[in-house]
This record gives structure tokens, C-alpha cells and sequence, in this order.
């Protein structure tokens, strides 16, 4: 099961031969409504021109973006499990001094560590555990 | 018009490209025309494709970190990974439903037998884990567990639908896929939590009973149950929650249940805090209070308390804190931690708006205490 992962994700990452062939064929027609376009454009035939050009770059334009997307999708697929930050607090229960660092194994809240308050000596205890979730979208004005 | 003249001009003069653009174009009809389902159905197959793909590594990963976390808390003579193969693929039989009486109790029966069943398997894994550790463990193969079976009911209706080329079946697969890969998520993130022993968020409520009972002395009741006498503005509050830091739910039904009967059904209120399923566009952390048991799950905890609550005519009121699926079983949001201060403001304003002086009550923290004392 174990060495299917690496597998898969090489499966993903593989180019469909077929997506190929599509891009490759759209590639060669867009490239030729440019080169007819800009022949036209030598034989003033101004309206032939635009026509072509537009189709050229639109065609280009679409399968880049198609292409970006495609890339995109395999790399949201099979991007890993990350690992969410925690923040541990930890708190002098005389004097109330509070110390942030790293979650480590082994923390629990209300914990009594082996960490002495550098003010009174005291053995802190952890207040706290938690993530901090950064919002991404800004508030929405239907909230 | 300038379009169709030029294109039309492709015909009538040597113009080999408008030849070809309008040969695609026919092509194009034609097929969408004949083939314009089995076109859809094939796009639908790919979207199913690749998101069972993730589930697939999602699984792999699962089942990698748990064979690590074995080997490493438990230190097994040989290696478990066999064995932890053999627990992936395990399954439950719900009871029969078909007559309902007892069905309660024949359901808290089986999930007894699988709660033994899984701890004794992880011991057999892991001997060298600690209590803490082995609860810990049981909850990292049980979110590993429902990885593994969540993939193979989506590879089961992928090959199906492939199979059977069915638009139907792949465009149920499809619009569930969604919700599919969130629930899948949410389980991948609880993997992790419960690797390393981090708080979640569902143990809010179990944060909040501890943070009440904290200094009081505490006695174990009911399986895994911890209940403190608590001293709350003149009343005698026993408070409960699961024995943390490992994880843990308990039973809080069958504890709450106990302590109606030991006060002899003299209880004027009961408060269960648990963490509640939020809407969208609802903010994580929010609390809210209504009516009811708030205990989730197989309703056998939730069945003990309104059986006990009705005997002796004891008003229960809930408490909830709001987060969604993903962070009910991710490591807590600093949202939801905050909460627990305002949800306490609560508890103390319903006993003073429900209770006299000198009354009992019951404050029952429901919940998965991972990574929270007492």
C-alpha cells in the first residue's frame, strides 16, 4: 500500500496523452490563424486580418490558461497533509507570567511543566493550546 | 457580418485554413450532437479520477503516519504493519432495527465490544505506549480507519460508474465529492492531532468543565469519567468530563445518569456543554444555549440522560460551541479556546437565573479531551 503512494502521484503528474495531442493540434491551428492573419494584413485585406489575429491570440491565450489549470489541479491533488502550527502557552500560576512557544509532544492544558518562572521560581503550568487561523476572504457583507 | 462572409470565403476561394476551421466546426456539432452526454460523463469521470487520487494519498499517508507513530510510542518486537493492515479493513455490524425495543442497548452493547476490541488490539501493537499513548493511538487508527473505508466506497462507485458508463452514478459520485473530500480532510487533519496528543476542536466542551473543576478534588466514575464537586455561586455544581489527556469521549450519559440517581433525582438543573455543527457564514466560537441533550454520536449517551432527566423531572439545558466539521477534529482554533470563557459566563448566568441557593446541579463537558488535563 505503502509504495503505491509515490505511484499515484506520479500517475497524476503524468501528461495524458490525448490532453497532448489536443494541445499540440489547437497549438498548430492558432499558430496558423496568426501566420494567415498576418498574411492577410501583407495583402491589405484588413478584415481577413483582424478575423485571424483575434482567433490566433484568443486560441493562444485559452490554451495557456487551460494548460496553467491543468498544472494547477495536479498540484492541489497531490500536495501533502501540512502540518497546522500550535502555539503553547505557558503560565507562572503565582504571578501570572506567560512564556509562547512551539507545541510540543507531550503538552497538554493545565499541564505542570518542569519550566520554573524566572521571576518567582514557581513551577509553570501550560494556560494554553491552539491554532491561529488567518481568514483569508475579507468579511463577507452578508455576515 | 464580417465573421461568417470570411468564413464562407474559405469555401469558395483556395483558403485551406477556413477549410479546416469549418470542417471543425461541423465535426464539433456532430459530436456534441451524438456524443454530447457520454462527453459529459467522461469529464465527470476525470474530476472523480483525480479526487480519488487524493483520497488514495490521503489513505497512503494515514496509514504511513500510523505505522511510524506505532513503531516509534509503542515498540513492538516485530512489525505491526501487517496487523494494522488487518485494522483498516475493520468493519461494525449495526444491530437490528427492525423491532426497536432495545435496540439501544443491544447498539451500547456492540460499541462496548469494538471500544475493548480496539484497545486491546493497539496494545498488542504498541506494548510499550502508556495509557494516554494507547488512547491516542485507538484514535489515530480509528480517523486512519475511516480514510481507508471512505476511499473504497468512492473507488467502488468510480469503477462502477465506469464501468456501466451510467451519467447517473457518476453525477451523484460528482456533486457529493465535495463534502466527500472536506469530511476526508478533516479526518487526515484529526490523524495528525491525535499523533501527537493536540487538543481538537471538539473537546471544547471538555475545556470548559475542566477549567471549572480545576483545583477541586476529582473522583473517577463512569468509564473514563472524571466528576468534581464545584462550589458555583452558592450551588453545588458536579461537574464532569472525559479523563483527559488522552483520547477520550467516555460515557457522560451514564454519568450524568449515576448522579441524578445518587442525589435521588435532586438535581435542579442539568448543563451539557459540547461542541455544535455551525452553518456557513456562522463564526467559529460562537455560543449558543437552548434546550436538550448536546451529546453527539451514537445517541446511547444522549438516550441514558433524557430517560433519567424524564424519571425525575430534571429541566436539561445545553450549551454550544459553534465550529465546523474541519475544526471539530483539528487541532483548536484560538476562536473556539476563547469561547470556553464565554461559555462559562453563561453556565454561572443560567444558575443564577435558574437556581436557588443550596440547590445541585450538573455541568457535564461533552467531548474528545485530547491534549486537556483536568
Amino acid at each position: 500500500m505503502g509504495e503505491k503512494m509515490s505511484e499515484s502521484v506520479s500517475q497524476e503528474r503524468k501528461i495524458s496523452p490525448i490532453f497532448l495531442a489536443i494541445v499540440l493540434v489547437v497549438l498548430l491551428l492558432s499558430l496558423l490563424a496568426i501566420y494567415q492573419g498576418i498574411e492577410a494584413y501583407m495583402n491589405n485585406d484588413l478584415s481577413s486580418g483582424n478575423l485571424f489575429i483575434t482567433m490566433g491570440i484568443t486560441t493562444l491565450a485559452l490554451l495557456t490558461y487551460m494548460v496553467f489549470q491543468t498544472r494547477r489541479r495536479v498540484l492541489r491533488l497531490t500536495a501533502g497533509m501540512p502540518m497546522q502550527p500550535l502555539i503553547t502557552t505557558i503560565e507562572c500560576p503565582k504571578c501570572g507570567m506567560k512564556n509562547i512557544r512551539d507545541f510540543q509532544r507531550g503538552d497538554y492544558i493545565f499541564k505542570e511543566t518542569e519550566q520554573q518562572c524566572p521571576k518567582c521560581n514557581e513551577k509553570m503550568n501550560i494556560a494554553s493550546i491552539y491554532r491561529e487561523v488567518k481568514e483569508k476572504r475579507k468579511e463577507a457583507p452578508y455576515s | 457580418m464580417i465573421m461568417p462572409q470570411v468564413l464562407l470565403d474559405g469555401f469558395a476561394s483556395d483558403n485551406v485554413l477556413g477549410w479546416i476551421i469549418q470542417l471543425a466546426f461541423f465535426l464539433v456539432f456532430v459530436v456534441f450532437m451524438f456524443y454530447g452526454n457520454r462527453i459529459q460523463t467522461y469529464i465527470m469521470v476525470r474530476e472523480v479520477e483525480g479526487s480519488l487520487i487524493r483520497l488514495r494519498l490521503m489513505r497512503d499517508e494515514g496509514r504511513k503516519i500510523a505505522v511510524d507513530t506505532i513503531k516509534e510510542l509503542g515498540k513492538p518486537q516485530g512489525d505491526p504493519t501487517a496487523r494494522i493492515d488487518q485494522f483498516l479493513e475493520y468493519f461494525a455490524i449495526s444491530p437490528v432495527s427492525l423491532d426497536p425495543a432495545g435496540v439501544i442497548w443491544r447498539l451500547e452493547h456492540l460499541l462496548d465490544v469494538r471500544d475493548v476490541r480496539f484497545k486491546d488490539d493497539v496494545k498488542l501493537m504498541a506494548p510499550q505506549a502508556d495509557e494516554t499513548q494507547t488512547n491516542n493511538l485507538e484514535n489515530m487508527l480509528e480517523a486512519a480507519l475511516a480514510l481507508n473505508i471512505i476511499y473504497k466506497v468512492i473507488r467502488h462507485y468510480y469503477i462502477f460508474g465506469k464501468k456501466t458508463l451510467s451519467l447517473y452514478i457518476i453525477m451523484q459520485l460528482q456533486m457529493i465529492l465535495p463534502l466527500i473530500m472536506r469530511e476526508a480532510e478533516a479526518y487526515a487533519s484529526a490523524l495528525k492531532a491525535f499523533t501527537h496528543g493536540q487538543p481538537i476542536g471538539d473537546g471544547a466542551g471538555a475545556l470548559v468543565a475542566a477549567k471549572l473543576m480545576r483545583g477541586y478534588e476529582k473522583t473517577k466514575v463512569e468509564k473514563d469519567i472524571v466528576v468534581a464537586k464545584v462550589p458555583i455561586e452558592g450551588r453545588t455544581a458536579y461537574v464532569l468530563k472525559a479523563e483527559g489527556p488522552g483520547a477520550n469521549v467516555g460515557k457522560p450519559g451514564e454519568a450524568i445518569k449515576q448522579i441524578i440517581e445518587q442525589n435521588d433525582g435532586k438535581i435542579s438543573l442539568a448543563l451539557v456543554i459540547d461542541a455544535g455543527l455551525k452553518l456557513e457564514g456562522e463564526k467559529p466560537g460562537e455560543v449558543a444555549e437552548g434546550v436538550g441533550v448536546a451529546i453527539g454520536g451514537p445517541e446511547t449517551e444522549k438516550y441514558k440522560v433524557e430517560e433519567g432527566a424524564l424519571k425525575h423531572k430534571v429541566p436539561v439545558n445545553a450549551i454550544i460551541i459553534k465550529e465546523d466539521v474541519g475544526d471539530a477534529v483539528s487541532p483548536m482554533r484560538k476562536e473556539i479556546f476563547d469561547a470556553g470563557d464565554e461559555a462559562i459566563q453563561r453556565i454561572k448566568r443560567l444558575i443564577l437565573e435558574r437556581t436557588k441557593e443550596g440547590d445541585s446541579i450538573i455541568i457535564a463537558g461533552v467531548g474528545n479531551t485530547i491534549g486537556i488535563g483536568q
